[in-house]
């Protein structure tokens, strides 16, 4: 059945999909994790680092991109795809700059990056974006925003997601896992995101990349020893989490 | 094709019959950003606006001087910004109306004040006021006082040198506090806190600029006002009728009357007459 309505996307299945859509969605569930979190003045966005080969250079690919002073993304899916994504949400943002005097809101940018997506699935002869993006900045009334948008381009806020690889246990991770309290300093936003990473990629700290936005900054990506504090703090609040419990058993 | 080349046309894609881009794809993601982006208006083909009336001014015989023939003026305070306008509609030596109105409500937060060719200004200045109410249904939050001027400015730059008349003076209040911008149609924008526009405006600077104090009283502001104006239709031919006055408020605006010039003219030279 599927196999009738995959071809040209601009034609329903009998009982209602867009099959283009919905595999263009299964692209996005085999790219690389990535997690965005919402604090009170720092916005976090996490991705898994592929493992790169011997002979290639370590930074040129990087999955996590600013779109303007105030806003940056990270993406899960198709590379290719997300830098043509990236380009055109850069040059709106620009554009609105200049025909409106004034930084676009996460929110404008967002709805950009998903009617964009949306045309694609409405026309002949193309497909969807193999990607779903994690958009995160600071209105300029200071307010920190998270979104979310998808290849059939329908985009939500969050508090906190995840997409890409293993979404479902990072979300679940994060539901029990995000309160007032987490996310009380700046610090405790960025190892949230960390510990929600670490659930699902092996190999720890050293193929996590970290970035922050506070209010009024630029993008700033954590090095690698930064990271490393990080994760030497979380193992030591596991450490004494668990000695806690013991001493409670025991008692 | 070949008429084309021997026009010396240049074949864009997304070229019409006419000359400029008008045709908007309504699947096109741009239509949902601001429509300045395509011009509003078709050109002929063949068509040059701008060096028509360059060879019109000046010294090679004819002279089309586009006169702004009004006088509208703005001021912020302490308490807000006053706009005061005349009411006089001219056509050359014959007043067409004598209860024009010169200030197009936008919003309960955005005023713009008109001066120079009155159609120009009430159709440009009518698709402002359309493009802020798509803002507020697109983004959920009314425009800004900067981004309606620039808006407007933009629109001007559209049709630069192609004899647009359009002096005029945007006014709100927006997340920043008060706002006043002059737009033009050359493409001028500014923000200010005074500004007057139109044929009488020397008058009214005169006026407004001995008599403002920053911490003056909201009377004292609408009298400064009401006497900008008067003093100038008592001296500019082409500006007279009624003052239209507003105060842009934390709140909104608020119009806070309509007086007819002879009279104020009468109440402020007493003895003169």
């Amino acid at each position: 059945m599927a196999a009738r309505y995959d071809r040209a996307i601009t034609v329903f299945s009998p009982d209602g999909h867009l099959f283009q859509v919905e595999y263009a969605q299964e692209a996005v569930k085999k790219g690389s994790t990535a997690v965005g979190i919402r604090g009170k003045d720092i916005v976090v966005l996490g991705v898994e680092k592929k493992s790169v080969a011997k002979l290639q250079e370590e930074r040129t690919v990087r999955k996590i991109c600013d779109l303007d002073e105030h806003v940056c993304m990270a993406f899960a899916g198709l590379t290719a795809d997300a830098r043509i994504v990236i380009n055109r949400a850069r040059v709106e943002c620009q554009s609105h700059r200049l025909t409106v005097e004034d930084p676009v809101t996460v929110e404008y940018i967002t709805r950009y990056i998903a009617t964009l997506k949306q045309r694609y699935t409405q026309s002949n002869g193309r497909r969807p974006f193999g990607i779903s993006a994690l958009i995160v900045g600071f209105d300029s009334d200071g307010t920190p925003r998270l979104y979310q948008t998808d290849p059939s381009g329908t985009y939500h806020a969050w508090k906190a997601n995840a997409i890409g690889r293993s979404a479902k246990t990072v979300r679940e991770f994060l539901e029990k896992n995000y309160t007032e309290g987490a996310i009380v300093s700046d610090n405790d936003t960025m190892k949230l995101a960390l510990k929600a990473l670490l659930e699902v990629v092996q190999s720890g700290g050293k193929n996590i990349e970290l970035a922050v936005m506070r209010r009024n900054q630029p993008l700033k990506i954590l090095e690698s020893k930064e990271i490393e504090t990080l994760v030497e703090e979380i193992e030591k609040e596991k450490e004494e989490e668990a000695e806690k419990k013991k001493q409670k058993k025991s008692s | 094709m070949a008429l084309q080349n021997i026009c010396g046309l240049k074949s864009h894609s997304g070229q019409g019959v006419f000359g400029t881009m008008t045709s908007q794809h309504p699947s096109r993601i741009d239509h949902f950003t601001f429509g300045s982006k395509c011009q509003e208006f078709a050109l002929p083909v063949g068509a040059d606006p701008v060096g028509f009336l360059k060879a019109c001014s000046g010294e090679n015989g004819v002279s089309i001087d586009l006169n702004h023939g009004t006088t509208t003026l703005a001021f912020k305070f302490r308490h807000g910004v006053i706009v005061a306008v005349d009411s006089r509609a001219s056509a050359g030596d014959y007043i067409a109306s004598k209860y024009a109105n010169k200030v197009i409500e936008i919003n309960p937060y955005l005023l713009g004040t008109m001066s120079g060719s009155a159609a120009d200004c009430q159709y440009w200045e009518r698709l402002l006021a359309k493009e802020c109410r798509l803002y507020k249904l697109r983004n959920k939050e009314r425009i800004s006082v900067s981004s309606a001027s620039k808006l407007l400015c933009n629109m001007m730059l559209g049709y630069r040198g192609m004899g647009l008349s359009v002096g005029s003076m945007i006014c709100g209040w927006d997340k920043q506090g008060p706002g006043l911008y002059y737009v033009d149609d050359n493409g001028t924008r500014l923000s200010g806190r005074m500004f007057s526009t139109g044929c009488g405006n020397g008058y009214a600077y005169g006026v407004v600029d001995s008599g403002y104090r920053e911490d003056m009283t909201v009377e004292e502001a609408y009298e400064l006002g009401l006497r900008g104006i008067t003093h100038a239709t008592h001296r500019d031919a082409y500006s007279g009728g009624v003052v239209n006055m507003y105060h842009m408020q934390e709140e909104g605006w608020i119009k806070v009357c309509q007086e007819d010039v002879s009279e104020l003219i009468h109440r402020y030279k007493k003895g003169m007459f």
